[in-house]
């Protein structure tokens, strides 16, 4: 008998919707043609590239002409960094710091890796970088943010919520600091799209990432809202796509997917918010009081409700997670045994878990396909699992 | 990644626990990084008089190598003389699960270890003469016990460096 599986990695990436699905078929084999070509085919593949540019924008309150659609948040978070950072090369070649010319990049400590590896190697560059610790219970103090500014910095980069542990940073107080300091401000919204409102107007945002897989679009999609006006050094060379910050002839099949998804997202959002929610309370109730020695990790007042990072004493976070497979359940982990570093999280870190506690800790996330009858069956085995690897821990 | 035989002994252990009044005792590792094994071992004698390991039993916090290295240790371990199980290496270890991920060969470092660790004890219980290999060995298991924040494997290379530079 084939087991039933129960996804709960919806952090990590989600599966298309059937409806997202059924848009983007036409674009492969029938509305194939390269949207930059000046034929009826052409035009109309053009057609559905700037709906779906409309679609996006609007969910974010920008403007079509301020998104460029890129293959993945991973993309837009290097251009965002590595493409203002380029925009003032000029100030690192002369020495220069004025506010055009500066060399001073904030991003912080539970930024992905995307963020933290572009931002090192911009360092590597001749850049100058400060990393922005959270408070323990995930969430960025926007007052530190303040504290970093220099006259030379010109670009700050705070996700929107942090991918791990769920954690909801204060973009809106961060955007408001870096607006009346002249100073670009980065958000990666990757896990904050469709769990939390975004308007890019308000929260005085200048950039902003989004990713298509997190949110039951495909993969190989995303795209980098860019404030009219904000300065960029295009990263990417060739045939001019994308208002000529982007070459490459675009993914059609896979923006048009990404739209259909943006849309159900942001139209669903708050219903589907408030199920995960009571799905989540279900579930981190049940876990308490069938199992000791359990925390959440981060407060439950400042996270979004599909995310809970969980840390389970005594054991450690690959066992834990394959033992659950094994079971049919998926779940992911910010053990060092998990990762090719073998190193713990650098979120749960910078938390200041010490690195027994990053070992034990597990992510569960909850999302549009789950059922009540899923969290009923992981609270059926996980108890178990747990109490079995404690068995075989000497720790106790 | 890891091999039907390795997640054979990890959802099954073999041996799993503890042994009451053991012979001795052998741990290795730390929580930081994420590993800890300790094997038990009662000593008894076979037909021809010579000490036999008559029954082991192990606890290991760690990920699924380290389960299941420590699971097929007791197995390669259980029945054989102290001089045979000696000679349990963590190729012996890797070769009984049929393969380990590279990232993982530390695990049967530590489980090999950990084996050599309990015979150590068992030696300077009953005031035995402890052989050179394994005084060796036991002061590295010591060093690598001691030393945090580096995986098992970091720890060997770094202590191997150190001792190149001397």
């Amino acid at each position: 008998m084939k087991k039933q599986q129960i996804y709960l990695d919806y952090s990590a990436t989600t599966p298309v919707d059937p409806v997202v699905l059924k848009a983007m078929t036409p674009f492969f084999s029938k509305k194939f043609a390269n949207p930059a070509s000046l034929y009826k085919k052409g035009l109309e593949a053009r057609e559905a590239l700037e709906l779906s540019r409309l679609t996006i924008a609007r969910a974010i309150n920008a403007e079509a002409g301020e998104i460029i659609f890129t293959s993945s948040a991973t993309e837009s978070n290097n251009f965002a960094l590595k493409g203002v950072a380029f925009a003032h090369l000029p100030a690192l070649r002369f020495g220069m710091a004025s506010k055009s010319r500066g060399k001073h990049i904030i991003i912080s400590a539970i930024e992905h890796d995307c963020v933290l590896a572009s931002a090192a190697w911009l360092q590597k560059q001749g850049f100058e970088l400060t990393i922005i610790n959270p408070e323990k219970n995930g969430v960025i103090d926007s007052q530190k943010i303040k504290n970093a500014l220099r006259p030379d910095t010109i670009l700050v980069s705070v996700m929107a919520v942090n991918n791990e542990l769920g954690t909801i940073q204060p973009i809106s107080e961060i955007g408001k600091i870096c607006r009346s300091a002249n100073v670009y401000f980065h958000t990666d919204a990757a896990q904050a799209f469709g769990k939390i409102p975004l308007d890019v107007r308000a929260m005085n945002i200048d950039l902003l990432t989004l990713s298509s897989h997190k949110i039951y679009g495909p993969k190989g999609v995303g795209c980098l809202f860019i404030r009219k006006g904000v300065k960029m050094e295009p990263t990417m060379h060739g045939g001019g796509q994308e208002f000529h910050l982007r070459s490459g002839t675009v993914n059609v099949a896979g923006i048009v997917g990404f739209a259909k998804a943006a849309e159900i997202a942001v139209a669903t959002m708050r219903d589907e918010q408030q199920r995960i929610s009571g799905l989540a309370n279900k579930l981190i109730a049940g876990i308490k009081s069938t199992i000791s020695n359990v925390e959440l990790n981060a407060d439950v007042q400042n996270k979004v409700p599909n995310i809970l990072n969980l840390q389970f004493s005594f054991i450690e976070g690959e066992s834990l997670l394959m033992l659950l497979d094994l079971n049919g359940i998926q779940v992911s982990t910010g053990s060092a045994c998990s990762s090719e570093k073998l190193k713990p999280s650098h979120v749960l870190m910078a938390c200041g878990l010490r690195p027994e506690q990053a070992h034990g800790s597990v992510r569960f996330s909850i999302g549009r396909f789950t059922t009540e009858q899923d969290i009923d069956r992981v609270l059926e085995i996980l108890p178990k699992v747990v109490n079995d690897l404690r068995k075989i821990s000497p720790l106790k | 990644m890891y091999t039907n035989k390795a997640l054979q002994h990890f959802k099954k252990p073999k041996n799993m626990g503890r042994i009451e009044n053991p012979d001795a005792i052998g741990e290795v590792g730390n929580v930081i990084c994420g590993d800890v094994m300790k094997i038990y071992l009662k000593i008894g004698k076979n037909k021809s008089g010579q000490e036999i390991i008559k029954d082991i039993k192990f606890e290991t916090y760690g990920c699924v190598a380290a389960i299941a290295t420590s699971s097929v240790l007791t197995e390669l371990a259980k029945g054989k003389t102290l001089d045979q199980a000696l000679k349990i290496d963590n190729q012996t270890i890797i070769n009984a699960l049929g393969n380990l991920p590279a990232i993982k060969i530390h695990c049967s470092v530590l489980a090999a270890n950990a084996l050599a660790e309990a015979i150590y004890n068992y030696f300077t219980k009953n005031n035995r003469e402890i052989p050179e290999f394994l005084k060796q060995k036991h002061a590295s298991s010591l060093r690598a016990t001691q030393r945090e924040h580096l995986p098992a494997r970091l720890a060997n290379a770094s202590s191997k460096r150190a001792g190149r530079q001397k």
